[in-house]
Order: C-alpha cells, then structure tokens, then sequence
C-alpha cells in the first residue's frame, strides 16, 4: 500500500492514524499545560508576599480549582494517552489502534469539553471555585452558576477517557503481532493496559458523582444535603472511590517510561520485568481500597480508620519494588546521561521522595496535622510533576527521532533538564515546611511566618514557568527547523520492535503485516 | 582507597553539621511539637518516621549515585547481563513490609488514643459557618461567634498590615476560653459548608460537616494562647476564620464563666431597654452603619453593591427600598436564605442592631426611603416568626 497521506485541515478532523492522533493529543496536553501553568503563575504571584496583592479571594480559588482541573484532566491525562496512541501500535507490532474512528472522536471531543470549562472563567459570577475536588455542599447549593458547564465538561472528559481506555484495551488483546505474548509486551504497554483498565472502572464513577450533583441542584434531590436526608461525607467517598485510582492513572504510564528508558541508557536488561508488571497489578488493585486515606479527619469510625490507614501503607511494598528494580536496572550497567536518561533518573529520585511523604501521609494520627496544609501539597506535586510529567517529558525526548526522524540538541535538552531540576525543587520543596508550619491550602493570605518559604516557591515557580517556554523552543525548533537528521537507531541501548523494526521517522503506515517477534 | 572513604566520612558529618544547625536555626522548618500529651505523641511519631524515611532515601539515593559514578559508560563499558534474583527480589518486598509494620504499631496505638474521647470534664459546640466560628459551652450558659478581629474587606489585607501585626490573620475578637488540665470534648459542625478546625499545638483538627456532628477532645497541661484556622476550603473568605484558643487556669476559668454570665445578664437587659425605646433615624443609621461594616460589607460591599450573582447588590435592590417588602427584608436578615450564603443574622445581633442595619440598607446609597425600622418590630417579627 502508498503511504496513503491526506493534507491540510481534513488530515487532523479526520484523521483515523495513531500517529497523527498521537501528536494532536500531545500538542493538546501541551497547550493545556501551559494554561494550567499560567494560573499558577498567578496563583504563586499573589502568594509571593502576605496581604491581597493581585486577585481577590474569590478569583483566587477561581484559580487553584482551574490550575487543579486543567492540569489533571487537560494537561496530564492527555499526554498520557498521547504516548499511548503513538506507541503501543508500534510496540506490539499492529497496524493501528483497533477502533481508529473512536479514536478520533475520543480526542476531538476534549477541546469541545475544556472550551465549555474554559469558558465559565467569562461568565457571571465566575469559573468554579471550589476546588478541583469539589466537595458538597460548596459545589452544589453554593456552587456559581458556571458549575453547570463544568458538570458538563467533567461528563465530557470521562467520555473521552472511557474510550482511550477500551482502545487501548481491545488493541492490546487483539492486534498483538503473532509471538508477542503478553509476557513480552514492553512494560510501557502494560502499564498502560492497566491504567486503562482503572480508567473503565472509575470514570464512569466520577460521572454517577457529577450527575448527582446536577439533581442535586436543579432538580430537587438530596444526595449529598443531610437536611434532605442525604450527606456530604458520602460525596467524599465517591469522589475520592475515583480521586485515588485516578492518581495511579497519572502515574502508572509514567513508570512504564521509566521501564523503557533507564533500561535503553544503562544497556543492560530492565531488572525483575515479571515482578515489574505484578507490582504494576498489585498497586493498580489497592489503589481500590485506600481512598478514604484522603479523609482522615472526616469523623470515621476508628475501624475505619485503621483499615485505609493499613491498607494504603502498604502501597508502598510494591512501589518499593519498582523504585528497588530501577535501581538493579542501572547497577553495574554502562550508562550515559542524556536528556530522556536525566530525566527518568530525577523521576526516580523525586517520584521516591513523594512517595515518602506519601508514607507519612498515610499514618492517620500524624495525618491530622498534615492534612490540608501545604505538606499534601509539596506531596502531591512531587508525584505529579517531578513523577508523571518527568516522565511524559523523559518519553518526549525519548522517542522525539522515532516521531519526527530529527534529533534535539543535546545541549539545550540538557539545559531544559537542569533548569527543570533545580526550579522544581525550588517551588515544591518549600512547601513541605510551610506546611509543617501550619499553613493551610488554598488560602490567598498568610501570617509572616510562612512568608520565607512562600517566597522561594514564587521564585521557583516563576523559573519553572519560564523553563517551559525553552522546552516549547526547543520543541518546534527541532520539529520544523532541524536539519539533523536523526539515525534510525539514536540510541545504541533502545530495544522494542518500534527500534529494532522501524526506521526513523517511523512511517505513515506501519505494520501492515505483521512483524517477526524474536 | 582509604582516603576516599575519608573523605566521604568527613563530607557527611559537614553535610550532617549543616543541616542539624540550620534545622536548629529554623524553628519553621519542622512540626511544633505543641502542648498536648497527644500533639507531643504525634510529633513523636512524625520524627520516628521522618528519620525511617531519611535512611532509606540515604540508602536507596546512594545505591543510585553510587552506580551514577562507578557504572557509567566511561568507568564500566561492558554492562552485566543479569537481570532476575528471586532471592533479592524477595528480600526487598519482605523488608519494606516488615518497616511497615513496625511503623503501624505505634500509630494504631495513638490513633485509638485520640479518638476516644469518652468521659470529658465538659462539652464546647463548635459550629462552623462562612466565615467565622460559633462556640457553645454546653455546661454552662455560654455562647458566642469568633470573628476574625479585622473586618473581612479586601482593603484590609496588605502587607504593611501584615508586617505590623504580628498575629495577622490569627486573631480573633473573641477566644475560646478553656481551663488547663481538663478533657474538654468538641462537638463540631457546621451551618452551610464543610468548614474545618485546626488548632495545630494541640494536634486537634476535624471537620465540620453541616447535618453532622464530629466528636474531638483535648487536654491543655499549659496555660497560653494556641492559634489555627480553618482547613477546608469553604469560599471566598476560607483564609480568613482563624481558631484561638486561650487556656487559662482553673480558678480563671470559673472567673472569667462568673464574668461572662453577669455580661449577659447587662447585655440581655440593655437589650430590652434599647428595644423598649423608639429610636430616631440619624441614631439607628450610625449604629446600622457600625453593624453593616462589620457583619455585611464582606459580601454586600461597604458601597452596597455586592458582587453579584452571588452576593446581590443591595443598592436599589426592590427589597430594600419598596416598602411592602419591610417584612420581607426582615426576614431575610433575621432567618438568613436557605441554600445560598446569607447567614440568619438573628442569632447574632441584638434587636437594636438588627432594627439599625435594616434601617442603614434602606437609606443608604441612595436607598433614600426615609423609613426606620425599630427594635419593637424586631421583636414582634421574631414573636411570630
């Protein structure tokens, strides 16, 4: 077959190709990204000194529920299912996701739902205000007129991720090039298997959850309003039943890059692969029975306390196997540090350190005094920034000359690398002490006493919003303007059948029959 | 050989010294162990872990920069080629485990600890609402709301008054009193939102769900002041409701509930001869003037124009300048408007105050309508109300 190749608009409306599907997913996630990126740029600009300096309170928290938002359902979610149609085609030897117009429709619905989103920040009395995790009653009998759009918009989102995730799920089981057994699979394509399947099983939740919520306030119903008989606790259960899972569903892909990289720059075989993929299952199973460790301080009953406060430490057995496994991976391996390898290295580090505070989180009785203070948030964002979009940005420069056939510039991926570093730690490790000082979140003020190390997360913050201009340069220089033609293998340790098989840029079309799996 | 090994000794105890005398240095950058038995245990725990957490991140983090050095390309060309141990895997799943355990079990011990607040010497209701605190000591006849002490308007909020006060935003017009030594038990909810009260020192922090009712307690050995603030994000002013807490002695104690029981007896007294009274116009505007700046401007605005949808403008708005909608607007004041923001200011301010306020948004901003609601319509409202 001709490398059958449409043009102009009609290639990206219509599109059915993984690859084409792939990078508008991942510009996508990127534009959101820098969305997201700019409210908190506003967020850390009020909270560069004490007093009300730029926004009033109420936009405030206009910005800390859009940051949280955007970010998760616009900004990292999507990269992950960017990688995700880029490449597990390529690497499992299938011509193209099994359900190509779905596809389509899965990606192009999301601008549609984050324009909706979006759009509440112009409307009378304002986007939502919240809070990203829009506890009852606050959203529902007090929530701004806009609440409605984001209900929609949320309903949106999960339907596009419900089908990314049967995509993937049906391509994997199906469309596997004869010899790939599941044992095979590169740990990329597992992880992703098993985020997909946390996907099917809490999107739809998050949906039961905002659906009550809009009968709640237009149609008479009490769910989550104890004077109708309902009650704002179990809101809680049910957002955070989907919150926890949907954590891993952020991070699970990540750690599956993670698997393919440190591998690929240590030239030496990813350690433990079996044990890898039943930690993946093992965590991706508890993260269904710990979600009420978000909830320490809601009144449960002791029992219930002890059983999420057991059950989520536990977590930590199998994320300890997979940070111990990288580990093995690079010991006695010849290694060489460029960008992907730096930044697969510092996910390790820093996902670990999250994973730490993580641990202390865990611990109900200690947890009174972290929770909602600024020590969940350093927690969270280590996970999140340093962890999964490290990660997708270790992924980037990975596989940039199997994408596009050109290669970056060492030099510059280097400086976005260490930039990234040094200003990550500057934004996000202050904030471990002003919580531990007693700031709580969300909070647009604050005593003098938490006005050093609010400061230097400003600073840090700012950096790290400017370090990501470099990366967008660095982007479509090497896109659109580098003549360095990438070699078909830029990586002497990179194995997979999209290394070993295909050359660089990878075709249009790959696969159409199926490759030899050795 | 030998010399490195020096030298890694001697920058550890640097990199050790360093961080011991800044940590030192800092007092914000840990936990405050607080006053409490429990506050202490927690801290306790939170040291025990974070050291836990730091040794495993010096072995884990050394094993990788170790390898970083001596494995890279340049030091080791030839990689090794194992990559499965059962043995080893098994230790490190089996280790971990064991860490975890031994961590649980103090942690189960205190958690049960500081839920168990059976048997208190006495009750305090701490009801949350936007944006301030209701306390209700339950045996005795006392109750009051704890406002933060500078008026919730944006203009108040700089730095200069940040850099003035040393309390900014941690003070409050009226503390909660409580006597050293005794369990006090909380009984928390709330009015509208979930709120959440926080008083760090004394490790107590649960949230306040409007329909619940959550049971905490404490015991202060020492007397002073212990301040916190909400911890659940419950609108516009969340930053803005702090919690302190004043543990006096016992003696103090019953002295200041004598005091407190005397001031409401005058209060209530005074109450009824301001109500009893007519006032004239230009006297309840001054005072609705006072009342509508501390109570109402944070929404409605000092200039009456709220920011609406949310708050509505009460500027030229129909309730409060058509005059067969006097009972309406009394209403509205007295009950407050299930399912938005208004709070019942009933409970809050006296019938003078209330009789004022409605007076000042009727003629005020050019409101103009020249009636006057008084005291006695108050009470009669609230007589059939």
């Amino acid at each position: 077959m001709a490398d059958h190749h449409p043009t102009g608009i009609k290639r990206w409306l219509f599109t059915t190709n993984h690859k084409d599907i792939g990078s508008m997913y991942l510009w996508f996630s990127f534009i959101m990204f820098i969305i997201g990126g700019a409210m908190a740029m506003v967020i850390r600009a009020e909270l560069y000194q004490p007093g009300l300096q730029f926004v009033e309170p109420n936009f405030f928290n206009q910005m800390t529920t859009m940051h949280g938002l955007i970010m998760v359902f616009g900004a990292v979610m999507p990269s992950m299912v960017g990688l995700a149609n880029w490449l597990i085609p390529m690497q499992i030897g299938a011509p193209d996701m099994a359900l190509p117009r779905m596809n389509n429709w899965s990606f192009w619905i999301l601008p549609f739902a984050f324009t909706l989103l979006l759009s509440s920040l112009f409307m009378e009395g304002g986007a939502p205000n919240f809070g990203w995790t829009f506890y009852a009653p606050l959203s529902t009998t007090y929530g701004p007129p806009s609440t409605d759009f984001f209900i929609l918009g949320v309903h949106m989102m999960g339907i596009s991720s419900i089908m990314g995730a049967i995509n993937v799920i049906v391509t994997v089981f199906n469309m596997r090039a004869p010899g790939m057994t599941l044992m095979k699979m590169p740990l990329f394509v597992w992880t992703w298997v098993i985020t997909a399947f946390l996907l099917i099983m809490v999107m739809p939740v998050l949906a039961g959850a905002v659906t009550m919520m809009l009968t709640d306030r237009h149609f008479g119903t009490a769910f989550f309003d104890a004077a109708g008989g309902g009650d704002p606790v179990m809101f809680q259960h049910i957002f955070w039943f989907f919150g926890h899972p949907e954590v891993y569903i952020m991070i699970l892909p990540a750690f599956g890059v993670a698997s393919e990289i440190i591998p690929a720059f240590a030239r030496k075989k990813l350690f433990g692969y079996s044990s890898m993929v039943y930690a993946t299952a093992s965590i991706a199973l508890l993260s269904f029975i710990v979600w009420a460790h978000h909830m320490f301080t809601v009144g449960m009953p002791v029992a219930g306390e002890l059983f999420f406060m057991i059950a989520t430490m536990l977590i930590a057995v199998p994320t300890g196997v997979k940070v111990f496994n990288w580990v093995a991976t690079m010991w006695q391996g010849s290694m060489t540090f460029e960008t992907p390898m730096l930044f697969s290295i510092a996910f390790v580090i820093l996902f670990t350190i999250g994973g730490f505070s993580g641990v202390m989180l865990a611990m109900a009785p200690v947890d009174f005094q972290y929770h909602d203070t600024y020590f969940v948030v350093a927690h969270f964002h280590y996970v999140l920034f340093p962890g999964a979009i490290f990660g997708t940005t270790a992924a980037v420069y990975y596989w940039l000359p199997k994408w596009t056939g050109k290669m970056y510039n060492e030099k510059m991926g280097k400086l976005h690398f260490w930039l990234s570093m040094i200003f990550v730690n500057l934004t996000f490790f202050p904030m471990h002490f002003s919580g531990l000082a007693g700031m709580p979140r969300r909070i647009p003020d604050y005593n003098m006493m938490f006005a050093d190390f609010n400061m230097l997360a400003s600073i840090g913050a700012f950096g790290l919003g400017l370090t990501q201009i470099l990366f967008f340069g660095i982007m479509v220089k090497t896109i659109w303007f580098s003549k360095e033609k990438a070699p078909d293998k830029p990586w002497d340790g990179a194995t997979g059948l999209e290394w070993d098989q295909l050359p660089c840029p990878a075709p249009y079309h790959t696969f159409d029959t199926p490759p030899k799996v050795s | 050989m030998a010399i490195r090994r020096k030298l890694l000794a001697s920058l550890t105890a640097l990199l050790g010294f360093v961080l011991t005398s800044v940590v030192q240095a800092r007092a914000d950058l840990n936990m405050r162990p607080g006053v409490t038995e429990t506050s202490i245990e927690a801290y306790n725990l939170h040291m025990v872990v974070i050291w836990v957490m730091t040794v495993i991140a010096v072995v884990v983090f050394g094993l990788m920069i170790y390898s970083m050095i001596f494995h890279r390309k340049s030091k080791n060309p030839t990689p090794a080629t194992w990559s499965h141990s059962t043995l080893v895997e098994f230790i490190w799943t089996i280790i971990p485990f064991i860490i975890l355990i031994a961590l649980t079990v103090p942690a189960v011990k205190l958690l049960i600890k500081m839920e168990d607040a059976s048997e208190p010497d006495m009750s305090i209701v701490v009801t949350g609402s936007q944006w301030k605190w209701h306390y209700k000591y339950m045996e005795h006849d006392i109750e009051f709301f704890s406002n933060l002490k500078m008026a919730q308007k944006e203009e108040n909020f700089n730095l200069q008054s940040a850099q003035e006060n040393q309390n900014y935003l941690l003070e409050v017009d009226n503390r909660l009193i409580l006597p050293a030594n005794k369990k006090v038990r909380f009984l928390v909810t709330a009015d509208d939102v979930i709120h959440s009260w926080w008083v760090p020192e004394l490790a107590v922090k649960k949230d306040a769900i409007p329909g619940f009712i959550n049971e905490t307690w404490t015991s202060v050995p020492e007397t002073g002041i212990y301040r916190g603030q909400c911890t659940e994000l419950c609108g516009k002013w969340h930053g803005f409701m702090p919690v302190v807490v004043e543990v006096v002695t016992e003696a103090e104690f019953e002295q200041w509930v004598a005091q407190k029981n005397e001031e409401r007896i005058a209060a209530e007294k005074a109450a009824a001869e301001a109500a009893a009274k007519s006032w004239d116009l230009d006297k309840l505007m001054a005072l609705g003037e006072t009342t509508y700046e501390a109570k109402c401007a944070a929404c409605h605005k000092s200039d009456g124009s709220g920011t609406p949808p949310l708050f509505p403008a009460l500027k030229g708005s129909a309730m409060a300048i058509q005059a067969d909608q006097i009972q309406a607007h009394i209403a509205i004041v007295v009950n407050g408007k299930a399912g938005t923001a208004m709070a019942a200011f009933g409970p809050q301010l006296t019938d003078a105050e209330l009789a004022a306020v409605i007076t000042y948004e009727r003629n005020a901003w050019g409101n103009d309508t020249g009636e006057s609601v008084q005291p006695a319509d108050i009470q009669a409202f609230k007589a059939g109300n």
